[in-house]
């Protein structure tokens, strides 16, 4: 199996029409990574899958894999599988026959592709149910029979189309995991397409987000979540305190910016927004519930607030806090459950405190909608 | 009990009136308009052909009598088969099956293309319309058309003559061009329509994931959608191949003078010779063979009865 396989696009736009579908996609995907593409329904994921497979051709810029360019290659000429959202196993083929499908197009004999049949059910743990059809598995195992037959046409690169989406969670979880086992066996590079941030943290060497076909920031999971490039990432990918203001003062990596309900508040500036963020620029700070402490030391301070206890939800492993700040500013908190004494009673008034480091301060731009 | 309880939920389901009318409907339309008819027809089949002073006289009597003169000819003729009533049922069953195929030939890209498309706006309505509005026009005109359209001096006579590609008129009557022709159009919409239905339930994601894998168009429509309508195409050949064998205007008006279809054959025993027995016979013959036709082409093509309705 030929392994590193990367995949570039280079000012890729596709538009429909008058549609801008996706617009000046540069993303450079390496060999044997594990590369997901995240974003809300309707962003353009499946567009860009689309182009990367062949089943479309970008209107303007170029796909490339391994370094050559793409244009004019249809689906069947790339080295590359596609896993579709719904899976489109073929319904009709029993459960070998559809793994083996590349093997017949490609005019292997029957024997061969048997046997190839039953090594990839092994991988996938499905040892002997190679003569049942699709419709007698179950969901997980369509799921991984939709693998193996993607993996038997033994392509450079695996791109996937939200495949977990219709499983039910446990699935889901247990499947994150055994893709991430599966792409590290075999070492080719996986695409990913999804919309679950969970699933693309977990799984992912690096995750590109995008917002309405323009691709928002590409970095590995980490600093999409603790170092998001713009506020709509800030606000996609996990959940945020958001606080809007205008840039007070700036002090080498932090900056004070001024809002209007909770006073100053200093934080770090994000990586993208260094050098360009200026005194009186409207801004964004985005405080992290976990993020969130509760002061013992209540005095006035840039990294504290005070709010009030409105209601709380206990998820198990953590207590969310949900407080009402200065003039009815909402504030989330969460508090990792250690047994502690729940002291956040209704309308008990608090001091919340947080890291400067642990909040980041943005320009002020598009959110995430709900 | 099952069948009590059954009757409880249905009345249940749709009340006394409601339930009582279309019990009565449905058993008026299958008893009195299929059943009986087709009853009374075998029971013609086997009784002499008398003058009606002496039906249900001593005389009226079940027989083989036309069953013999189907294989046997009449009795003391010079050949011992029917050759020329033979001739003819074998040649209208060959035709009818060559007709059925050429139908799907021509159908299944059309129907795989208008149901392929379907998102695709206009054409495609055009394209539909331009398949159902002919069909208001009733068959004998169609067929008559058709006859202009073939004729000596008919469109495409004069279009190859203009076009110098011939020098005397084809005889597409003569030749049954016309009426192959004929009958292949008069059931387009039967063979479109189920095989259109099945294959707009196609995941369209089966064929890109086919092709995907590297699939030759071919192998696509062979390995993913034509299994897949299978049960569209059978009941469209079906269909076809039932109307074809047993189409009367179009072999009338359409057929070369020396092209005689079965059902006409039939036709002129009810009709010209007044022989119902005989006729009732013939089309009992007929019928029992296109069933067993079909039936045995939906054993070698593994399509199970409850397919063809979906
Ligand atoms: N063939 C097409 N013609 C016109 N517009 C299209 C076409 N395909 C996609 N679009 C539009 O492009 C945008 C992006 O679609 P895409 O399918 O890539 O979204 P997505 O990010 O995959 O969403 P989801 O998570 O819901 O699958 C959508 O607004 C969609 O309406
Ligand atoms: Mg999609």
């Amino acid at each position: 199996m030929s392994k590193g396989v990367g995949v570039d696009l280079e000012d890729v736009c596709i538009r429909f029409g008058d549609f801008v579908a996706v617009r000046e996609a540069n993303v450079s995907i390496k060999g044997g990574e594990f590369f997901s593409f995240l974003g809300p329904s309707g962003c353009g994921k499946t567009t860009i899958l689309r182009a990367v497979s062949g089943f479309l051709e970008p209107s303007e810029g170029r796909v490339m894999i391994g370094g050559k360019d793409m244009a004019g290659f249809g689906p069947n000429k790339r080295p590359t599988a596609l896993i579709f959202q719904n899976l489109a196993l073929f319904p009709l083929m029993k459960v070998w026959e559809n793994i083996t499908f590349s093997l017949e197009v490609q005019g292997v004999g029957k024997a061969a592709r048997r046997k190839r049949a039953d090594e990839l059910l092994e991988m996938i743990a499905l040892t002997g149910q190679g003569d049942k059809l699709p419709s007698e598995l179950s969901g997980g195992q369509k799921q991984r029979v939709a693998i193996a037959r993607a993996l038997c046409a033994e392509p450079d690169v695996l791109l996937l189309d939200e495949p977990l989406s219709a499983l039910d969670l446990k699935l889901r979880q247990h499947m994150r995991t055994e893709l991430r086992e599966i792409q590290k066996r075999v070492g080719i590079t996986f695409i990913y397409i999804t919309h679950d941030q969970g699933e693309a943290l977990t799984m992912s060497d690096n995750v590109a987000v995008m917002r309405a076909g323009i691709v928002d920031q590409i970095s590995d999971g980490h600093s999409i979540y603790n170092d998001p490039a713009t506020p709509f990432v800030a606000s996609f990918v996990g959940e945020n305190n958001v606080f809007r203001g205008k840039v007070k003062s700036i002090n080498g990596d932090h900056a004070v910016i001024d809002t209007n309900r909770s006073g100053d508040l200093v934080a770090r500036i994000a990586t993208s927004a260094k050098g360009s963020l200026n005194i009186g620029d409207p801004a964004m700070m985005f405080l992290r519930p976990e993020a969130c402490k509760i002061a013992t030391d209540t005095s006035a301070a840039q990294n504290r607030l005070t709010a009030k206890v409105l209601h709380e939800e206990f998820e198990g492993q953590i207590y969310n806090v949900f407080l009402e700040g200065a003039q009815g500013k909402e504030i989330k908190m969460s508090l990792v459950n250690v047994g502690q004494e729940r002291q956040s009673k209704h309308s008990n008034e608090l001091t919340l405190e947080y890291n400067p480091d642990q909040a980041v301060i943005l320009p002020a731009g598009e959110l995430a909608s709900e | 009990m099952n069948i009590a309880n059954f009757f409880r939920n249905y009345f249940e389901k749709n009340g006394i009136g409601l339930g009582t009318f279309l019990l009565v409907a449905v058993v008026f339309w299958v008893v009195v308009l299929i059943i009986l008819p087709q009853l009374s027809m075998l029971d013609f089949s086997f009784r002499h052909h008398l003058p009606p002073p002496e039906m249900g006289g001593p005389k009226d009597v079940y027989t083989l009598e036309h069953y013999e003169y189907l294989i046997l000819g009449a009795p003391g003729a010079d050949t011992s088969y029917n050759v020329v009533d033979l001739g003819v049922f074998g040649r209208t069953l060959m035709a009818a099956v060559f007709v059925t195929l050429l139908n799907l030939v021509i159908c299944y890209p059309i129907a795989y293309y208008l149901a392929q498309t379907k998102g695709g706006g206009g054409y495609t309505r055009i394209l539909v319309l331009l398949l159902i509005i002919p069909y208001w026009i009733n068959e004998i005109l169609r067929a008559f058309a058709f006859r202009i359209i073939f004729g000596d001096s008919g469109l495409i006579n004069e279009t190859l003559l203009v076009f110098g590609l011939i020098d005397n008129p084809v005889d597409f009557i003569r030749a049954n061009v016309a009426l192959y022709a004929g009958l292949g159009y008069a059931y387009i919409l039967l063979m479109i329509f189920p095989i259109y239905n099945v294959i707009e339930s196609l995941d369209r994601n089966q064929i890109e994931a086919a092709r995907d894998m590297g699939a030759s168009w071919t192998r696509i429509h062979w390995r993913v959608v034509i299994p897949y309508a299978k049960p569209g195409i059978s009941s469209g050949c079906t269909m076809v191949f039932m109307l074809t064998a047993g189409a009367l205007a179009a072999p009338q008006i359409l057929g070369g003078p020396s092209s005689l279809w079965f059902t006409q054959i039939i036709y002129q025993w009810f009709n010209q010779g007044g022989n119902w027995p005989r006729g009732a016979a013939f089309a009992i013959v007929l019928l029992v063979t296109c069933v067993i036709i079909v039936l045995s082409m939906m054993r070698i093509f593994k399509v199970r009865m409850g397919d063809i309705g979906k």
